[in-house]
Parts: structure tokens; sequence; C-alpha cells
């Protein structure tokens, strides 16, 4: 039925079974919609959030979807401006997975907000002391960018490029998006930085402060570089997620173990600063507060040394190794192993500097503050992961994504054997 | 928040804030403005599909 506006001559599965898909996928995000309409309607108390907990289950998914979004700047920057010809070959997935991690990172934010329709005030009445405000400047920016890197690829529609205008236009986004990629690089240097950044400058908090550079507190590097290690990762392992149910190679082997290897290295210096990082804060930030480490990983039924553990050795210099060792990152179970882990590795991150930071007592009065999200903050995190899924389908069925797809797969061509 | 703003006060803060702000806002407008503006110019002064050639 859509056979015209299906990308090039490549086969796709039936229109019956893509309604199928996207059916079971809708149905999921409607029910996020719901829950978002109740938190939109009937307010905040739809939420397990409390006095304790003003950053709760939406605050990690939007950090956690940030830095996994981060391998669009990341291989966009090494596209674009180092230079690395490989890659144009999944600079649109990555482009699109970014596209689809911010703009939902947006939409959580419009949620956790409340007021939504006020969202402009953050521009007009901006507080310029609040790393948050530079956050939400740097985000909205780069989902501009993400919005313009986007269209060329829609513009690359069988149909659309026929018609010259669309086509020239294209063409000439193509012409310049070094300058849009080094923009996004810029911005999402700042915003990564400054989430990390929000955390750090807890004076009050010392499970979360550490001390930093002028402004800026060590986990302000932290983050950016830790969405630069972990992002590509995300993107690889989508990208194989994609290849799974497609049943086709998409991206050839060589241009995911270049992305691997930077990765590999990028997981492995970040993980060097992150245990610098942590030794400082047990031997001399901490004992100065008057607080030891096991003030935050005992006394309570969830935080224990584990999560320190799992965080650092299991999901970051395992993958690590296994990415920088050339044996590892060619066998195709280490290769997805070492991105699982990277991954679940950034998201625990993001999660141990929002939700455990907050339940962590400081006083001598206070006791360990443990929450459950309720269901509408469920839903509503789920929601994204539905419309990435409603996004790539529909990318992938009517755009040229993967510019070797045809070469890979012959035999799906259309008409061909 | 532009100068002319109540709320506005010629700090340090409030430059570099917002004045990153409008950079990043007039690099992304005059990126998309250069690309519009030369696909008109492609499309129906040179008129050609492929104008860029």
């Amino acid at each position: 039925m859509d056979s015209k506006i299906i990308s090039g001559e490549l086969k796709r599965c039936s229109t019956w079974q893509f309604a199928l898909w996207i059916s079971a996928a809708g149905a999921v995000l409607l029910w996020g919609v719901y829950a978002m309409l109740l938190c939109w309607f009937k307010g905040l108390n739809q939420t397990n959030m409390n006095d304790s907990y003003g950053f709760a289950l939406w605050i990690w998914a939007d950090l956690a979807i940030i830095a996994l979004g981060g391998g669009a700047f990341f291989t966009g920057f090494l596209r674009y401006i180092i230079g690395k010809d490989e890659l144009k070959n999944i600079v649109n997935y990555a482009v699109i997975i970014g596209f689809i991690c911010y703009s939902s990172a947006l939409i959580i934010l419009g949620i956790d907000v409340g007021q939504p329709i006020r969202g402009w005030f953050i521009f007009w009445h901006a507080n310029v002391h609040s790393m948050l405000t530079e956050v939400a400047f740097c985000l909205t920016c780069y989902l501009f960018v993400l919005i313009i890197e986007y269209i060329p690829i829609i513009l690359e529609n069988r149909r659309i490029d026929n018609i010259p205008f669309f086509h020239n236009l294209g063409h000439n986004m193509h012409s310049i998006m070094a300058v849009f990629a080094a923009t996004g690089v810029f911005l999402s240097f700042f915003h990564q930085g400054s989430l990390g950044g929000v955390s750090g400058v807890l004076f009050g908090r010392p499970f979360a402060y550490r001390e930093g550079v002028l402004i800026w507190p060590w986990t302000f590097f932290l983050f950016t570089w830790s969405a630069a290690a972990c992002g590509p990762c995300f993107t690889i392992l989508i990208t194989k997620i994609t290849e799974k149910i497609t049943g086709k190679r998409l991206v050839k082997d060589n241009v995911i173990e270049l992305l691997a290897k930077i990765s590999g290295w990028m997981i492995g210096t970040y993980i060097i600063a992150k245990i610098i990082d942590t030794v400082y804060w047990i031997k001399v930030t901490l004992p100065a507060t008057g607080f030891g480490l096991m003030d935050f990983y005992s006394n309570n039924p969830f935080y224990g040394i584990w999560i320190l553990v799992l965080e650092i050795v299991i999901c970051g210099i395992l993958p690590a190794l296994i990415l920088i060792s050339e044996k590892g990152r060619k066998n195709r179970y280490g290769l997805i192993i070492a991105a699982i882990l990277a991954v679940l590795g950034v998201c625990i991150n993001r999660w141990v500097l929002v939700l455990q930071v907050m339940a962590a007592p400081v006083l001598t009065f206070e006791t360990w503050q443990m929450y459950f999200p309720s269901w509408q903050e469920i839903a509503t995190t789920i929601l994204p992961l539905a419309y990435g899924i409603i996004i790539i389908s529909f990318s992938y069925r009517y755009l040229p994504v993967f510019p070797q797809e045809k070469e890979l797969n012959p035999w799906t061509i259309n008409g061909g054997k | 928040m532009f100068p002319f703003c109540f709320e506005w006060i010629w700090d340090m803060s409030h430059i570099v804030f917002m004045g990153g702000l409008w950079f990043a806002l007039i690099i992304i407008g005059l990126g998309m403005t250069y690309c519009i503006g030369r696909t008109f110019y492609d499309t129906y002064i040179f008129k050609g599909k492929d104008g860029h050639n």
C-alpha cells in the first residue's frame, strides 16, 4: 500500500505487519499519555514525590536519556569535526536516536514542571545563577540542532527527494552540517556538564558535593565525559537491536568496531577520572564534612556498597576493557555485553547522583528516605520508549537511514533475488 | 530575556548566560537562513533539481 514511499528499493515488511507493530507501541504510548494528562490536569499529587524528593524518577530519566543521547553529538563530532569518514554510515541513526532522547527529555520535563504553558518563563525570566537555566537553554537549542540534522534524512525519502526544492534543501543542509554539528558539540558540552554540576554544587549534601575548578565541580566534567563515552555504546546497542528485529545487517562491522574502540577508550579514561574523583571524595571531601564512606552505604534497605562496585567495576572497568581489546570488541557477544554494561553504568551513575543524594540523611535527626514511584511516574517514563520505537520504525521504513543496507543485503532488494 | 527587560542587569552572569543563548540561536538561525536562501536560488533562479552541481 505504501510501497511508493518506502525508502529506495529496499524491502520492508507488509503494511499490516507494520500497522500491528505500531499499534502495540502505540498502546504503550497512549498509556503514558493518559498518565501525562492525569499529571497535567490533577497535578503533581499523582506522583510519589514529596518534600524529600523534589527530584525523582523523571529527573533520573531525563539525565539518563540525555547521557544516552550523547551518542549523537559525539558521533557528529567525530564525523564532521575530527573527520572519521567511516562514521557517515551510522551518523544518521545516531542523530535519530539523539533526537528521540532529547525530545523525550523535554516531554518529561514538560510533565515535571507541572505547568508546561509556563515553560517559556525560564527563557524570559532566567535565573542566571542556576545551572539548570543553562541546561534548559542548551537542551532546547540542541534539540533545534538535532531537528536540523534530522530534516535532511527526512528529505531523502524517495518521494520527497523528487521535489527539486526539497532535494536542494537537503543538499544545502548537508553542505553546512559541520557548523550545526560544532554548535551541537558546544551546546552538549555545557548542558551535559551542567547536569552534573547541579549535584556537584550541593555543598549541603556531602554525598553529592564535589570540589572543582572555578565555578565547575568535577561532576561537571565527569558528566560530559561519561555521556561522550557511553552515548556511542547506546547507539551501537540500538543498532544491534534493530538488526536483530529486522533480520538484516545494517552497518558494517568496521564502522561499529571503530565507534566501539573510541567509546572503549573514552570509558577507560572516564572511569580512571571517576575512580580518582571517588578516592579524593572518600579521603578528603567527606572527612571534611564529618562523614565517612559507609554513612552513605549502610543502614538502609537498598543502597549498599554494591551499587558503587556495580557502577565503577562491573559497568565501568569491565566494558572499557572489553571495548579497548580488539578481540573483545570483535566478538559479537563481547561487544553487546560491553555496550549493555556501559549503558547500565551511566544510568546507575545518574540514579545515584539524583536519587541516592535525595535518600541519604544529612542532619543528625534525619533518617534514610526511600521512594518508589507511582504508576503515573512509571508510565510517563516508559512513554519515551514507545515514542522512540515508533519514530525509529517510521524512519527505518520510509527513510534511507543506513547507507550500507543495500550493499549488505542484496537479496532483499525489491525485484532482486 | 533582553537588555530592555526590567529584570536585566549589566553583570557578567547575564552577559555570559544570555550571550551564550543568543550566540547559539544566531548561529542556528543564520545557518538555516543560508540553507533556505541558497535553496531558493538553486531551485527558482538557477532552476535545477541539482542546482548545486
